[in-house]
């Protein structure tokens, strides 16, 4: 598995407000499946995520992983079980899924930004007609994040002339920009150049620490280690195991999980 | 041998050799490279010195060195031997060929609608023009209303024209003109009917494409202008050139709609997700994301539907309507002009006519794809 790596963030990682909640729940998935026509791509999954939960998912390609954190916010339809995100049942009705998808960031792994918008462009689109905010400020909330993700400069130039690092922090400031309750990751250093993972990484990691709800789908494990609360490892469209990370990594408990770290882990 | 090397001396830039720059070394490059490419250079200069004088004769008037007759002439002189294109015919017959039968009188109208609607569209194509908004309001609202008007009259003291009398370019303008601005919007939404994940209208928007694409255009034209009124109910009527230009919007935004579907296709499927992921609907995902990108992937061929199209404007000759190229008919047996180049001319204008605006609209097209290139593959 040469895709996995351990990048690691050589600075202490601020806890101070990386709080989960014991009583608010942001996303409950209860006894849910999923076909691909006749696959059974996901299969009795439950999940409670509190509120400032950072959730790691791992497990080889094809296990489901992207596919679940797709159905929280209803890229992927799920025929069996129940969503509940922030409160918000996930059924057939638009009106909802879209009130969903409002509080639920999502980056994925080809970045996806507008091609043919600007930077400040992509980042004010979505407040401006989804929320209603005004364009100014839009704009001032989008140039706020893009100094945060510390690419203020590249704001009114196109995404092509961008680099890959560059792009997936400008994707991740898109999402901020609709103040997300939740953040899903869809494997968002695999397609990024070995140097350009670590700035990437840093930004997730300064989200953490602002006590963000995030679920990563991610290889990189040195990240698990450091930010994470929860790890879990699917298989077969299964959970197989979850733990915290000092656990899961040392003590694996079943023995498909102990075959993925010892092929991953040196 | 020794592995160091330190240059001593630097190497000042220096011309290139003579055979491979200048007119020389562009020749050698471009036409003799290659014993082929000799022979085929050899080839293409004779052909050129066989075809282009006796056409340059035909064309170019007396002093200009050939033999056609220029404006002004006599049928006289068209009637003599050798004489070449007969351009006096043309430009005695021109408002025939403009106007059609639209009473001499009243050719202002017409001229009035030619200059509103030059006026409106130049700033409407030439993207660093202001009030953009006002002037999309006046040229797709306004200006239709107000050119059915003052070309049909029967207001303001104005004498009623009937369609029947319209003719010449106006006619091929306005059917044209017509058919390329409604094809659009009706030819995005059957492209998006088709994708559309609810089967009824997906259905309904398979079958209108399969169904006008499968027809010839003249069909289309026949049936709108023979058939149609045998179902209408007695003493109803509808305009036939309005029945005509129903039958080219819609058979244009059929090839329209499968134009735009390529745009839509080649778009890659993180763009409709990132756009939903956003919270954005469907409309709104449409319009600011999905579209802008799809459309303009595909300007070169939604533009080769609209040449397509001024052409296809012709073929209202059959069901009696005087477009451009049927006035040029029409006008071929005036007796007035007869000679024996008088036909030939005619073409020779029309062909001339219907090639100014399609390259018009090929360059137009190339200029704006080049605007609109952000630098990336979406």
């Amino acid at each position: 598995m040469s895709e996995v790596s351990e990048t690691t963030i050589d600075r202490r990682i601020d806890t101070s407000h990386m709080k989960v909640s014991d009583t608010e729940v942001a996303i409950d998935i209860v006894g849910m499946h999923k076909w691909f026509g006749d696959f059974h791509v996901l299969r009795d999954i439950n999940l409670r995520v509190m509120k400032g939960e950072r959730i790691v998912i791992a497990g080889p390609s094809g296990s489901g992983k992207s596919t679940l954190i797709r159905c929280i916010n209803r890229l992927e339809e799920h025929q069996q079980g129940d969503i509940v995100v922030n409160g918000v049942e996930l059924t057939n009705d638009l009106k909802r899924i879209d009130e969903v998808r409002c509080e639920v960031g999502m980056v994925f792994q080809h970045f996806n930004l507008f091609p043919h918008l600007t930077i400040v462009q992509n980042l004010t689109l979505a407040p401006i007609w989804v929320r209603g905010t005004p364009k100014a400020e839009a704009e001032a909330t989008a140039m706020h994040y893009l100094e945060r993700v510390k690419i203020p400069e590249q704001a009114h130039k196109f995404p092509g002339q961008l680099s890959g690092g560059q792009q997936q922090r400008v994707a991740i400031a898109r999402s901020l920009c609709m103040h997300p309750k939740i953040m899903l990751f869809d494997e968002p250093t695999s397609a990024l150049d070995p140097e350009m993972v670590k700035e990437v990484l840093e930004v997730m990691i300064s989200l953490a620490e602002e006590g963000m709800t995030m679920i990563c789908v991610t290889h990189e494990m040195g990240f698990a280690r450091q930010v994470a609360n929860r790890v879990i490892f699917m298989d077969q469209g299964q959970i197989i195991e979850q733990n915290d990370p000092e656990n899961f990594f040392s003590n694996p408990q079943h023995e498909r999980t102990r075959l993925f770290l010892s092929q991953i882990l040196h | 041998m020794s592995l160091t090397y330190v240059r001593e001396q630097m190497v000042p830039a220096q011309p290139p050799p003579v055979s491979t720059a200048g007119v020389v070394g562009w020749m050698r490059k471009n036409l003799f490279a290659t014993p082929f490419d000799t022979i085929m250079t050899i080839i293409g200069i004779a052909f050129l010195i066989w075809a282009v004088p006796p056409i340059y004769g035909f064309i170019a008037p007396n002093f200009l060195g050939g033999d056609a007759v220029a404006p002004g002439g006599t049928v006289e002189d068209c009637r003599a031997a050798g004489a070449g294109a007969c351009w006096a015919y043309i430009s005695a017959r021109m408002s025939f060929f403009i106007y059609g039968f639209y009473p001499p009188a009243e050719y202002w109208r017409p001229n009035l609608v030619f200059f509103l609607g030059a006026v409106l569209i130049v700033p409407l194509l030439w993207p660093a023009a202001p009030f953009k908004r006002t002037n999309a309001v006046l040229f797709f609202v306004v200006y239709p209303v107000v050119c059915y008007y003052l070309l049909n009259g029967g207001v303001f003291g104005m004498r009623r024209v009937p369609t029947e009398q319209w003719g010449g370019l106006l006619v091929t303008l306005i059917i044209s003109l017509v058919g390329i601005i409604c094809s659009i919007p009706i030819g995005i939404l059957l492209a998006l009917g088709r994708q559309s994940k609810l089967p009824i209208i997906r259905t309904l928007s398979v079958m209108f494409i399969e169904l006008w694409r499968a027809v010839p255009l003249i069909t289309v034209l026949f049936m709108a202008s023979i058939m149609l009124p045998l179902f209408m109910p007695q003493g109803t009527t509808v305009d036939k050139l309005l029945r005509a230009l129903v039958g080219v919007t819609l058979f244009s935004s059929a090839y329209l709609a499968e134009v735009v579907r390529g745009g839509l296709q080649a778009l890659p499927r993180g763009q409709y997700e990132a756009a939903s992921s956003l919270g954005l609907s469907y409309w709104k995902s449409m319009a600011f994301i999905i579209l802008p990108q799809a459309l303009k992937h595909v300007i070169p061929g939604i533009v080769n539907s609209f040449i397509a199209l001024f052409k296809d404007t012709s073929l209202v000759s059959i069901v009696g309507i005087f477009d451009l190229l049927n006035t040029v008919q029409a006008a071929s047996s005036d007796i007035n002009w007869s000679s024996p180049t008088q036909a030939v001319t005619g073409y020779l204008f029309a062909a001339f006519m219907f090639w100014i605006f399609c390259f018009a609209m090929s360059r137009y097209s190339i200029w704006m794809e080049r605007r609109l290139d952000t630098g990336h593959k979406g």
